[in-house]
């Protein structure tokens, strides 16, 4: 079995409180990984305003060819992961084994963060909007005739992460590009992608100070989040209430993201039911920016038919086939918790599910230690349904129809909002709604990523902050 | 200070296996001296004599050792919440000054328990186990624990003065830390633990030569984390002290050279933090103890690296015993080394509790020559209650 120790800022720590993972399918032991608590993370965050003097004083150029390095290692290289050393294709194996997610999609996502090391030049650009690499090094910059400066709002980067995709992992790769110590908290089942990403940081170079990898449970998570100047958090509605307003931590909560159809596209849904389909339930439906609803003005019952006909083929497949397009539950309990949730709901008049109709066979498939859900689409009759603005860890949404003069209004907080809409009024509406924050105009699924813009917050400025700067000696002038 | 009367005479014996037969012979007499007590007319318990109506045995004349002990039903922790109190009073102590310690109160109402003197006695044996070097007789203490209606905050006390010294205490409610948590008023219960190290430092930075604490695990590493953050130096500025050479920045530059620790769940991997990280390799001397209102203290066997940072306690006894018994029969204790509930029994003047199933597990340990009875390791909540209850909250 393989041991996963922590990485204490440059100490390879092996603990005797250790979680065992298992497999999904079979409940063999696949690893065991060391345990920090709450203490000793504190204890290890006192030596941040040093770690962080030794990263600033690397050139940021340095850096970034370290990311190239690391970008080929994650990829290409045998990588120590405590007492083994782990090729790509074992990592995949080991990441699929322990979450139950497909191979294929663990492939898929882990190469999003290969490619956030590779491009780490256009991924920070689109962060910084463009801001030229000096000010990184110089906390200031005045190339294009401006004086632009900025100062670290943190001496460490805490990530508490989740054990869903590893596609998550891109939004923290960036932190040692500017120049903060990481500390990562992996999720209980998935702490090979965050291993292995320093594991290849470690071998290009980044200095082991400024890099930890602290399992822990709830309570030491609560402390990283307390004592990190700056950090993100993955968790329900009801984890993250206690963040809620607290700036220091950006939350990756329940995305809520949607579909919406504009008057004029209404009557040509299905030629979007592709686009549709792949919002739904690219990824298995996992990602926060899968959507969890289609508003419509009018046909909800005919767009929620035409979805539902596309999914009810999906099938429960083995984690190992390549023809996957839903996750295992590791826990079958959690499978049968959502599964019962959405029965409840569904005992309150005004909603079916239209899927179950069509495919004929129950939502929740159970085989041995697994258990899946099969998609689920719902039609709707009213947005105050109790299952209309629900988000599963599986491909799920529901049907809704509205007028679209008051759509933005009732929608509530969405993560992603994909508009189908020409509609220059309606499409100006849109992007003067604050209840969105990323947005789709046209067809495009609401998944769909573009790496040279901010994304689920923006790292830099959660890092960084601006200041008015004067100098009355600059660099060179001599004293 | 001399000690209290009731203290147990030591156990004799040249090898191990004499000292585990005279350890069971005094078992057996303080047993039948304890029913006597508790179940005579003339020193009875009003409790224990209205419950004995219930029996199928005659407690006077069937229970003469420890395995008669069976015969009595388990304890049910109910029968402690609530009162009258006075029915647990033994007649022979109607005249007697009377303290009530309750639980913490993490169940719903709290079971009290009546005492007179056994803390006395129970701490006087708990301080004979702790070496002098660390625990210097005459030094003062620091209690940094609970206080209220607890047994722990007179006790501690008691021990600094059997000891010679003086003890310091803070005002620390743990009801309301558990209401907080179950309320998930998460930065509410940590600015309170703020305000009790706060307490703590203040303390410190006031000269009282304190070089003894109790303290709980949490408390322990929340005070190491006020520490290393130089919450007392900080403190030794605003008072005007001037910080000494070397800083005041860890448990032993504050001065403490002994700690008494307990109250809550220990694992090995706190105590090989707290030994490795918070007190500098083992250089302050740090001894586990599990207890409750019920027992008393079980003293541990030395922590350290040598067996993985392993915890062992072993009950006073003949004071109090501490089974290891299969969760699903309490009459069957399991192999040493395996794992079931831990069953309680007490047996003093002023308390009589047979077999009364903790809230904890753990493995069975052996006998040895300082302890020749068994004990528990790897103590932590029952697998089948843990979840129910918030506990360890300070």
């Amino acid at each position: 079995m393989i041991h996963i120790p922590a990485l204490r800022f440059g100490k390879v720590y092996t603990s005797l409180e250790k979680a065992t993972l298992v497999h999904h399918v079979t409940g063999e032991p696949v690893a065991e990984v060391s345990q920090v608590t709450g203490s000793m993370i504190a204890r290890d965050l006192g030596q941040m305003a040093q770690a962080h003097k030794l990263l600033a004083a690397i050139p940021v150029r340095d850096i970034l060819a370290m990311y190239k390095k690391a970008a080929d290692y994650f990829l290409n290289a045998a990588l120590p992961c405590g007492d083994a050393e782990l090729t790509f294709a074992d990592y995949v194996k080991n990441l699929s084994a322990t979450t139950g997610s497909p191979r294929v999609f663990c492939d898929r996502n882990a190469r999003k963060v290969h490619y956030v090391l590779a491009n780490i030049e256009e991924v920070i650009g689109g962060l910084t909007r463009g801001l030229p690499l000096d000010a990184l090094d110089n906390g200031y910059t005045t190339a294009g005739g401006r004086m632009q400066a900025f100062y670290p709002t943190t001496d460490v980067f805490g990530a508490v992460l989740p054990s869903n995709s590893p596609g998550v992992h891109s939004l923290w790769v960036p932190t040692i590009a500017f120049k903060i110590p990481l500390l990562l908290k992996p999720g209980r089942e998935e702490p090979w992608t965050p291993f292995r990403v320093l594991q290849a940081f470690l071998k290009a170079g980044v200095p082991p100070q400024v890099l930890g990898f602290l399992p822990t449970d709830h309570a030491g998570a609560a402390d990283i989040l307390r004592l990190c100047g700056r950090s993100m958090a993955f968790g329900d509605d009801k984890t993250m209430a206690p963040y809620k307003n607290d700036h220091r931590v950006e939350i990756h909560g329940t995305g809520y993201s949607k579909f919406i159809l504009g008057e004029d596209q209404a009557d040509h849904w299905e030629k979007h039911l592709d686009v549709l389909v792949e919002g739904v339930a690219a990824n298995g439906g996992r990602a926060c920016v899968n959507a969890s609803a289609v508003w419509t003005p009018r046909n909800g019952a005919a767009i929620a038919e035409g979805l539902a006909k596309k999914l009810a083929g999906v099938k429960a497949r083995p984690s190992d086939d390549p023809a996957c397009e839903i996750s295992a539950f590791a826990n079958p309990a959690v499978a049968e918790g959502i599964n019962a949730l959405i029965d409840e709901g569904l005992k309150t008049p005004g909603a079916v599910d239209v899927t179950e109709k069509i495919r004929g066979t129950p939502r929740l498939v159970k085989d041995g230690r697994c258990a899946w859900l099969l998609p689920t689409i719902i039609r709707v009759d009213s947005p105050d349904h109790p299952l209309a603005n629900k988000e599963f860890l599986f491909p799920y949404a529901a049907v809704v129809e509205w007028p679209q003069d008051d759509v933005l209004k009732r929608i509530g907080y969405t993560l992603a909002a994909t508009v189908l809409s020409d509609d220059p009024g309606f499409i100006a509406d849109a992007l003067a709604c604050a209840n969105i924050e990323r947005l789709n105009i046209g067809p495009l699924p609401t998944n769909r990523l573009t790496w040279d813009q901010p994304h689920e917050g923006n790292l830099f400025t959660h890092l960084y902050k601006q200041r008015a700067l004067q100098h009355a000696r600059p660099a060179g002038a001599g004293v | 200070m001399k000690d209290t009367p009731g203290k147990p005479a030591p156990v004799t014996g040249a090898t191990l296996d004499e000292r585990i037969k005279n350890a069971r012979a005094g078992l057996d007499a303080q047993v039948r001296e304890i029913v006597r007590w508790h179940f005579s007319p003339e020193t009875g318990t009003p409790f224990w004599l209205e419950k004995a109506k219930e029996f199928s045995f005659d407690p006077l004349k069937d229970v003469n050792g420890w395995d008669d002990v069976k015969k009595f039903p388990v304890f049910e922790d109910e029968w402690l919440r609530g009162g009258p109190v006075r029915k647990w009073v033994p007649k022979a102590y109607a005249d007697r000054g009377v303290y009530v310690f309750e639980t913490g109160g993490t169940t719903g109402l709290p079971k009290s328990r009546i005492v007179i003197d056994d803390f006395k006695i129970d701490y006087e044996m708990m301080s004979d186990t702790l070496p002098d070097q660390y625990f210097p007789k005459g030094s003062n203490w620091l209690m940094l624990g609970p206080s209220g209606p607890r047994r722990l905050r007179l006790a501690i006390e008691h021990l600094a003065q059997y000891r010679g010294g003086i003890c310091f205490a803070i005002d620390l409610d743990p009801r309301y830390v558990v209401r907080c948590i179950k309320e998930r008023k998460i930065a509410e219960a940590n600015a309170y633990k703020e305000h009790c190290i706060a307490q703590a430092v203040t303390v410190l930075a006031g000269g009282h030569d304190i070089k003894c604490m109790f303290t709980t695990p949490k408390l322990l590493a929340a005070l190491d984390e006020a520490l290393r953050a130089g919450k007392l130096e900080d403190k030794y500025r605003e008072l005007g002290k001037k910080v000494p050479p070397g800083g005041l920045r860890s448990i032993k530059a504050a001065g403490i050279t002994g700690i008494f620790s307990g109250g809550t769940e220990f694992t090995p991997q706190f105590t090989r933090e707290a030994y490795e990280e918070m007190l500098d390799d083992g250089e302050v001397y740090m001894t586990p103890t599990y207890g409750n209102t019920l027992m008393g203290l079980a003293c541990s066997k030395p922590i350290g690296p040598a067996d993985g940072f392993k915890i062992s306690y072993y009950a006073p006894q003949p004071r109090a015993v501490i089974e290891v018994v299969n969760p699903k029969d309490y009459n069957e204790v399991v192999p040493y080394g395996g794992t079931g509930r831990v069953l309680l029994t007490t047996l003093t003047k002023e308390f009589f509790v047979p077999r009364f199933p903790e809230r904890d597990e753990g493995e069975r340990e052996p006998p040895f020559e300082k302890y020749p009875w068994d004990g528990v390791s790897g103590v932590r909540p029952f697998a089948e209650l843990a979840g129910g209850t918030v506990v360890g909250v300070y």
